[in-house]
C-alpha cells in the first residue's frame, strides 16, 4: 500500500470516529459514591449513602426487597437522577455533567438488566453491535461482525445464537446475550442486576462462573446486585449492605459476620446462607488481598 | 486527540515481521484494522513488545491476523497472550443473520403463509366470537357471576370521558357542513335547505360514524393495548388458573360498554352536530338559532333517528370486538402490542365504513331513504 492511499485511509478512518472517547482509568476507585439521597414522592430511599467501589474487585450488593438496590445502581450509570450527594464514575461527576462527557463515560461501563433489556427487533448479534455503531462508527464493518461473534461465544451461548432474536432464546440465554451486549464495548466497569435471578442452579452456577473468569481475563470491576447467596459466597470479592437507607456495611463475609447489625446477622446466618457457605467451602476465607 | 495504534513494516533476513504500536483497544484499532486487512504480503511475525494497552478487540486484531498470515506473535506481555488466546478459543463463524430464502421463493412462501394466516385468522376469529356468545350464555344462567363494577367502569372510560372530545369534534363538523352546504346550495337559492341537509346527515350518518371511528381510536386501541399487555404479563393466565374466565371478565364488559355507549354517544355527536350548524347559521346565513332549531323537527323524518340507534350499537360491537379479539391475540413480545393495536384499530374503522355503506343500502331498499 503507498503512503497516499495510507494517509487517505486515516483521514477517512479519523473523520468518522467520535472525537469524546476517554482514556482509560487509573485511580483507585472507579465508583465513588458520597451521601447520596434518593426519593420517590414522600418515600426516601437512600438518605446520605457513601460507597467506593475498588478497581478490579467483584463487589456484591445485597439488601432486602425495596431497600433500593436498583435504585442506586440506575443512580450510578445516570437512569435516576438523585435529589442530592455526589457520585463519582471513573473520578467524573456523573450528576448534571455535560452530555459529552457522560458518553465518554457511558463507553466504558457495561450494564446487565435484570430481563437481559435486549433490543427484541434485532439478532443478538446485531444488539451486541449497536453499541460498537454507536461509539466506534470507524471500525471497520467486518471487524464489527467478528466482535459479535466473538463475544457470543465468550458469554457462553452456542454460535447458532447470534443469529437468533430475543423472542427464541431461553431465559439464561437472554441473560447470557445481554452480558455479551454489556461487555461489546470492552467496558472496564460492569453493573449486574440480580444476574442469576430466575436461573436455574445450574445455570446459576454456570452464570457464576462465566463472571468470575471474564473479571479475570478481562480485568473488569463488577458492581453486582444479588439475592443469591452462592453468588455471594463464590465469587464476591466484598459485598456491600443495603439497609436503613443507607451501607451499613461493607466488607468480605468473614468481616461481616463480625458486625453485630441484626439483618446482616439474620442474613449470613439463615439456613439458606449456610448451606451455602458449606457448599462455597473454603472460598469464603480467602483474605481480602488477593484483588487483582 | 486520540492515540491511534499503528504498525511498521521490517525485513530483515527475508522474513517479513509486523511491528505494533501503541495500545490495541476498541477505541484505537479503527487505522490499522483496515490497514492489516488490505495487507496481502506474506509476514511471518507479528511483534508486539512496542504495544501498550490491550483489550479483546486489539488483541482479536492480532489473533485473526497472525492466523491468516500463519505469522508468530512475538513479544506479547502476559495479558496480551492471555487475551489472544481467549479470543482464539472463543472464534466462531456463524452467520450473525437469520438466513434469507432468495427474493423469488420468498415472493410465493409469503404469498402462501399469509393465505393460510387469513385461513387461520378467519378460524381464530370465529372461536373468539363462539367463546364470546358462550361467556354471554353463560352470564345469562349465572346472573351473578356478571361484573357489574366492571362494566360501569368501562361505561365511564369509553362513554363519559369521551363525550367532550366527540362533541367538540361532531360541534365542529356540523359547522362545517352548514357552512360548505350552504356554499353550494345559495347557487340556486335554496339555502334554507341547508337545515335539511345539515339535520339529516349528522343524525343518519356523520354522527354515528365519526363517533364509531374516535371510539375505535379511543377505546379499541386501549381494548387491545390493555388486554394484549396483560397476556403478556401472564395476567390472563393467571386469571384462568383462578378459575376466572378471561372472557367473562374482560372481554364482555368491553363489548357491552361499547355496545350500549355507542348509540348515546352517536346520538350526542348528531346533537352537537346540529347545534354547530345552527350555530353557523345563525352567524353567517341570517337562520335564527332557534328557528333552525325547530325547522329540524319539521323536516328530518324520525326513521333517520330509527337508523342511527340501529347502526350505532353494531359498529360498537365491530370495534369491541376487533379490539378485544386483537389483543388476546399477542404473544411473544412487546411489539406485538403495538402490531395487534395498529391491527385493530385499522379493521374497526374498515369494517366500520364497509357495513355503513351496507346499512344505506338497506335502508334506502326498506323505504327509510
Amino acid at each position: 500500500m503507498s503512503d497516499e492511499d495510507d494517509e487517505i485511509l486515516r483521514e477517512e478512518v479519523l473523520d468518522e470516529a467520535r472525537d469524546d472517547v476517554a482514556a482509560a482509568f487509573d485511580g483507585e476507585f472507579p465508583i465513588e459514591i458520597e451521601g447520596l439521597r434518593n426519593s420517590f414522592g414522600e418515600q426516601v430511599i437512600h438518605e446520605d449513602l457513601s460507597l467506593q467501589v475498588r478497581r478490579g474487585e467483584i463487589l456484591g450488593v445485597v439488601g432486602g426487597s425495596g431497600s433500593g438496590k436498583s435504585v442506586l445502581m440506575r443512580s450510578i450509570i445516570g437512569l435516576q437522577i438523585p435529589d442530592g450527594g455526589e457520585v463519582r464514575v471513573f473520578g467524573k461527576n456523573t450528576i448534571g455533567a455535560e452530555p459529552d462527557e457522560q458518553s465518554a463515560v457511558r463507553s466504558r461501563w457495561g450494564v446487565l438488566f435484570q430481563g437481559g433489556a435486549l433490543f427484541s427487533t434485532l439478532t443478538v448479534a446485531e444488539n451486541i453491535e449497536v453499541p460498537l455503531k454507536q461509539f466506534y462508527p470507524e471500525l471497520d464493518e467486518e471487524l464489527r461482525h467478528e466482535i459479535a461473534r466473538y463475544k457470543v461465544m465468550m458469554s457462553g451461548l452456542p454460535e447458532e445464537a447470534a443469529a437468533k432474536y430475543p423472542s427464541e432464546l431461553s431465559g439464561g440465554m437472554k441473560k447470557r446475550a445481554g452480558l455479551a451486549r454489556a461487555l461489546a464495548l470492552d467496558p472496564e466497569l460492569l453493573f449486574l442486576d440480580e444476574p442469576t435471578a430466575g436461573l436455574d442452579p445450574i445455570g446459576a452456577a454456570a452464570f457464576d462462573e462465566l463472571t468470575r473468569n471474564l473479571q479475570n481475563t478481562l480485568g473488569l470491576t463488577v458492581f453486582l446486585i444479588t439475592h443469591d447467596l452462592d453468588t455471594l459466597y463464590a465469587i464476591c470479592d466484598r459485598v456491600a449492605v443495603i439497609a436503613d437507607k443507607k451501607v451499613i456495611a461493607v466488607g468480605t463475609i468473614p468481616e461481616l459476620l463480625k458486625t453485630d447489625h441484626e439483618w446482616i446477622q439474620e442474613y449470613f446466618n439463615g439456613p439458606r446462607s449456610r448451606a451455602a457457605r458449606e457448599t462455597a467451602g473454603k472460598s469464603v476465607d480467602k483474605p481480602a488481598s488477593t484483588k487483582a | 486527540m486520540r492515540e491511534w495504534a499503528d504498525f511498521t513494516v521490517q525485513e530483515a533476513g527475508g522474513r517479513t515481521t509486523i511491528v505494533l504500536q501503541g495500545p490495541l483497544l476498541v477505541s484505537t484499532i479503527g487505522v490499522i484494522d483496515r490497514k492489516l486487512r488490505d495487507l496481502t504480503e506474506p509476514v511471518q511475525f507479528v511483534d508486539l513488545s512496542n504495544t501498550g494497552e490491550i483489550d479483546t478487540v486489539g488483541a482479536w486484531t492480532v489473533c485473526r491476523f497472525a492466523d491468516e498470515h500463519r505469522a508468530r506473535i512475538t513479544g506479547g506481555s502476559e495479558q496480551a497472550l492471555k487475551l489472544i488466546e481467549t479470543v482464539r478459543e472463543n472464534a466462531s463463524t456463524a452467520p450473525i443473520e437469520p438466513e434469507r430464502q432468495p427474493t423469488f421463493e420468498r415472493m410465493f412462501t409469503d404469498t402462501g403463509e399469509k393465505v393460510v394466516n387469513f385461513g387461520n385468522g378467519v378460524i381464530r376469529f370465529l372461536g373468539f366470537l363462539g367463546e364470546v356468545l358462550a361467556a354471554m350464555g353463560r352470564l345469562i344462567l349465572n346472573p351473578r357471576r356478571f361484573r357489574m363494577k366492571s362494566l360501569v367502569r368501562q361505561f365511564e372510560l369509553v362513554g363519559v370521558t369521551a363525550l367532550p372530545i366527540i362533541g367538540l369534534m361532531s360541534f365542529l363538523i356540523g359547522i362545517v357542513v352548514a357552512q360548505q352546504g350552504a356554499a353550494q346550495l345559495r347557487q340556486f337559492g335554496a339555502e334554507i335547505y341547508t337545515i335539511n341537509l345539515t339535520g339529516r346527515l349528522s343524525l343518519r350518518e356523520l354522527g354515528v360514524l365519526m363517533t364509531a371511528i374516535m371510539v375505535a381510536g379511543r377505546s379499541g386501541s386501549a381494548f387491545a393495548a390493555q388486554l394484549g399487555t396483560m397476556k403478556l404479563t401472564e395476567e390472563i393466565d393467571a386469571m384462568r388458573t383462578i378459575g376466572v374466565s378471561p372472557t367473562e371478565a374482560l372481554v364482555i364488559p368491553r363489548i357491552l360498554a361499547a355496545v350500549l355507549m355507542m348509540p348515546l354517544l352517536g346520538f350526542f355527536a348528531a346533537v352537537a352536530a346540529i347545534i354547530g350548524g345552527a350555530f353557523i347559521a345563525d352567524l353567517t346565513l341570517g337562520i335564527p338559532f332557534l328557528t333552525f332549531l325547530s325547522r329540524i323537527q319539521e323536516v328530518v323524518p324520525i326513521h333517520d333517528l330509527w337508523v342511527a340507534l340501529i347502526k350505532a350499537p353494531v359498529f360498537g360491537l365491530i370495534v369491541a370486538l376487533a379490539g378485544c379479539y386483537q389483543g388476546m391475540q399477542v404473544k411473544g413480545d412487546s411489539e406485538q402490542v403495538g402490531l395487534r393495536t395498529t391491527k385493530a384499530v385499522v379493521q374497526a374503522i374498515f369494517m366500520v365504513i364497509v357495513l355503513d355503506a351496507f346499512f344505506a343500502v338497506f335502508f334506502d331498499k326498506v323505504g327509510w331513504a
